[in-house]
């Protein structure tokens, strides 16, 4: 056996390390390990309650929008405030343009990249692949990032500047759009949809949210565009088998308006397909392999208290576990609890979630979200109120639950006389890449590098790369 | 120095969130990458785009760190975390047993210039918010006062403070042309204010160019956050003491704070992050406690009062509005 630490992990938000112990060219265990730690529910402790939605946005930069959703979600649940219709449409057209945003960065700046490397020098898909995607040259990374960019003009017409944002209120947004601003925001997503569909599907957005059967996928691989070319390389590769995982998918629903989730809130077991209601006291967050002191393990109850102490301990974020297991969650269980077609026959063949099917969740639900937030931005009505006067008093528990773009997140709050009495945030990648909990399970990722092959190349090997970045991790979400 | 020479630039995260790496991606129209080339940059390595990882970036950093390759700009993103007990252990460099409060002091005593990018790498930001978990500060302040993780007498290779692009994010133009200006030589120690922040940005308020300016000169406020008027007296807004070209430059294609109905909270500056009831002006005995900047306050008084008895009725009922109630018209 050998052992391999692998770090500074980039392209990835934050700071990552694996440990892996090696048997016959292949992993045997794994050990995924943050290596920073900020205190933000130490900070969050103790300050007036509507300082959490100017503090924990700043948890993270590239989900900050997300954070600011979880935060006036859970205000809102304590304050009664109801949002009018305006105000819960601008708020999820932010939301998306936050989450496709994110999805879009991923695939061409942060998991693309890796297939232009030069260890794939003699594929025959490289050369081109190489050209496209080369990290910082390539062409269609070139091309990406004015089109990011220009997304997210979104957020200049709703939340004001990107990240960190205080427009997300509990009783909807801070401004009014006008005539010409929706307008604009129309325009805005107009322009990201012509992008989509001319350099990244070659297809329209319906057909891409539509796609039912692996074939139909397969038969779009014979085409143009940078998904084209993706699936091309996953065919080659065997994208489909690297990364297995059968854990439990679940979402907390997002994009609410009049009462009901765009993105439904949802359990499925990837064994058999089956869809249930998602047990939502049963998540609890461990600390045997973090470090911090023992507390409560319901985060409703739990504190914070960092620790060096614990001997066995090797990452500052939590276990978070549902019904005591670990589980999956971001796009790929978003669109298998929404029942997308395609995403759902992708887990079936195998089981289980892989490489493939997050990776092509992903992108579904870019097209997905992008026709829901042109029909969102159509439905609102200018001459109607986009937030209600704020309710102020707020005393007592409360969960604010939405999703990110990497999957569930959960900010628990107890307030007393106004103030923060306990603030405990529990993030998409806390539950993607725990570590091992109490009772020594693995956490998802440290289950799905399992059996991967690392071969000669050892430490460099791009299959783990592929594994780790097909989670899209966001370390800094994970300890905060 | 040989002007045509590129100049190496390597971006670090230290105690950070990533959003300063994220506000940069939304620099200019042919994207971050290409604009860096452009101004003749040549990024070493950045977190979020670069290829190399693992061993391959310890290698970068081992060339840089031994003199052999020439660094000549070091942007730090995130709060420097000397905690647990000195050790700087809450923030390690992943692969390795050193400490970024350890990195950054190396590379930092190579760079011929050095950046702080955003309020956590200037001045602590918010990570070092009470009761401040992490010992958490800048590269050359603890919240305003100098020091920080380089040491007050810190000065780079080409004799300079470390410059801060203090922001919570930054805007990306700070960001872009605070490098550009570095890599061309344009930017000497007379560029940067009394708390090292350039002054292109930093000579302004945030306050200046706010959308909401006649609200303001008329005392015309807002009492609920989504109305139209000002945001100072009722809603904490601290756009007349904060620094900043906020309100003169679009933020994502149009935006500001003030522009999107919240307050400026001041992120630009050190401390920030302490700030309690960030939607609540302190009041005593009626009358706000932070007044614009270096305005005397018995003539604040006087005008605000002079400026609400001459407030126009549009101005009076547009800021208690959340959309334009009343149009301009000409007076009867």
């Amino acid at each position: 056996m050998t052992r391999l630490v692998i770090g500074p992990f980039n392209r990835v938000e934050g700071d990552l390390e694996l440990t892996l112990d090696i048997t016959e060219g292949r992993v045997a265990e794994a050990r995924v390990s943050t290596t920073l730690y900020r205190g933000f529910e130490q900070i969050l402790a103790g300050r007036p309650a509507a300082d959490a939605l100017s503090i924990a946005p700043r948890i993270c930069g590239i989900c900050s929008l997300s954070q600011s959703m979880a935060a006036a979600a859970a205000l809102r649940s304590l304050s009664g405030a109801r949002p009018p219709r305006n105000g819960e449409l601008a708020a999820s057209i932010a939301h998306a343009a936050e989450n496709i945003a994110d999805h879009f960065t991923h695939f061409y700046l942060f998991f693309m990249p890796d297939f232009a490397r030069a260890l794939y020098a003699g594929a025959p898909w490289f050369e081109a692949v190489e050209a496209r995607f080369k990290a910082v040259s390539g062409a269609a990374t070139v091309e990406a990032s004015p089109a990011r960019a220009r997304l997210l003009h979104v957020m200049g017409l709703i939340a004001g500047k990107w990240p960190h944002s205080l427009a997300i209120q509990p009783g909807g947004v801070t401004r009014a759009l006008d005539l010409g601003e929706k307008m604009r925001l129309l325009g805005v997503l107009a322009e990201f949809r012509a992008f989509a569909e001319r350099v990244l599907f070659a297809a329209p957005l319906e057909r891409i949210a539509a796609l039912e059967t692996p074939e139909e996928l397969m038969a779009l691989a014979e085409g143009p565009g940078d998904f084209a070319a993706f699936l091309r390389v996953a065919s080659a590769l065997g994208l489909d088998r690297l990364g297995p995982l059968s854990a439990p998918l679940f979402s907390f629903g997002a994009y609410e308006i009049n009462g009901a989730h765009f993105s439904p809130r949802g359990l499925f077991d990837p064994r058999n397909g089956a869809l249930a209601p998602l047990p939502e006291d049963a998540i609890a967050e461990q600390v045997g392999f973090s470090h911090f002191r023992a507390s409560s393990d319901d985060p409703a109850l739990a504190t914070t208290q960092p620790s060096l102490e614990n001997p066995d301990a090797y990452s500052w974020a939590k276990a978070p576990r549902l019904s005591g297991a670990p589980a999956e969650t971001g796009a790929v269980a978003r669109q298998a609890v929404a029942g997308q077609k395609l995403v759902r026959a992708l887990i079936a063949k195998f089981a289980g979630t892989h490489v493939l099917v997050r990776v092509v969740a992903r992108l579904i639900e870019v097209a997905r979200l992008t026709l829901a937030a042109e029909q969102w931005a159509r439905a609102l009505r200018l001459n109607e109120p986009f937030a209600e006067a704020p309710v102020t008093a707020m005393e007592g528990h409360a969960v604010g639950r939405v999703e990110a773009a990497r999957g569930a997140l959960g900010h628990w709050v107890t307030i007393e006389r106004g103030m923060i009495q306990r603030y405990q945030i529990v993030a998409p990648t806390t539950w993607n890449f725990s570590p091992r909990d109490s009772a020594g399970v693995p956490g998802p990722l440290e289950q799905a590098l399992v059996g991967v092959e690392t071969g000669a190349a050892g430490a460099k090997s791009p299959a783990v790369q592929h594994v780790v970045r097909s989670f899209d991790p966001c370390m800094v979400c994970t300890a905060h | 120095m040989n002007a045509s020479r590129p100049k190496n630039l390597l971006w670090l995260q230290a105690g950070s969130c990533g959003g300063c790496a994220m506000a940069a991606l939304e620099q200019g129209a042919a994207g971050f990458a290409r604009e860096l080339q452009a101004c003749g940059i040549n990024l070493l390595w950045h977190p979020s785009l670069s290829e190399e990882t693992g061993e391959e970036v310890l290698e970068i950093f081992a060339r840089l760190e031994s003199g052999a390759q020439k660094l000549d700009i070091l942007c730090v993103e995130g709060s420097i975390l000397r905690g647990p007990h000195g050790t700087g252990k809450f923030n390690r460099l992943s692969g390795t047993d050193r400490t970024l409060f350890d990195l950054v002091r190396a590379l930092a005593a190579r760079a011929d210039s050095c950046v702080a990018l955003g309020s956590c790498a200037a001045y602590g930001g918010i990570p070092a918010g009470d009761p401040d978990p992490t010992d958490a500060c800048g590269l050359a302040y603890e919240r305003s006062t100098p020091g920080g993780a380089l040491g007050r007498d810190y000065r780079s290779g080409a004799g300079l403070p470390v410059v801060n692009v203090s922001g919570c994010a930054p805007h990306p133009g700070w960001i872009m042309e605070t490098l550009q200006a570095l890599a061309s030589g344009d930017l000497t120690a007379s560029d940067l204010d009394a708390l090292g922040r350039p002054k292109f940005f930093a000579g302004h308020l945030a306050h200046h160019g706010c959308s909401r300016n006649e609200f303001y000169e008329f005392k015309a406020s807002a009492r609920v956050l989504s109305e139209r008027g000002c945001l100072m007296e009722h809603l904490g807004c601290k756009a007349t003491q904060a620094i900043g070209d906020c309100n003169q430059r679009a933020w994502n294609g149009g935006g500001s704070c003030t522009h999107a109905g919240f307050a400026c909270i001041s992120c630009t500056s050190p401390g920030f992050e302490n700030i309690r009831n960030h939607h609540a002006t302190p009041k005593i005995a009626g009358i706000p406690v932070g007044l614009p900047l270096d305005m005397p306050k018995a003539w604040f008084m006087t005008l605000a009062a002079l400026s609400k008895s001459a407030t126009p009725e549009r101005v009076r009922k547009n800021a208690e509005a959340d959309r334009i109630v009343e149009h301009p018209r000409r007076g009867k």
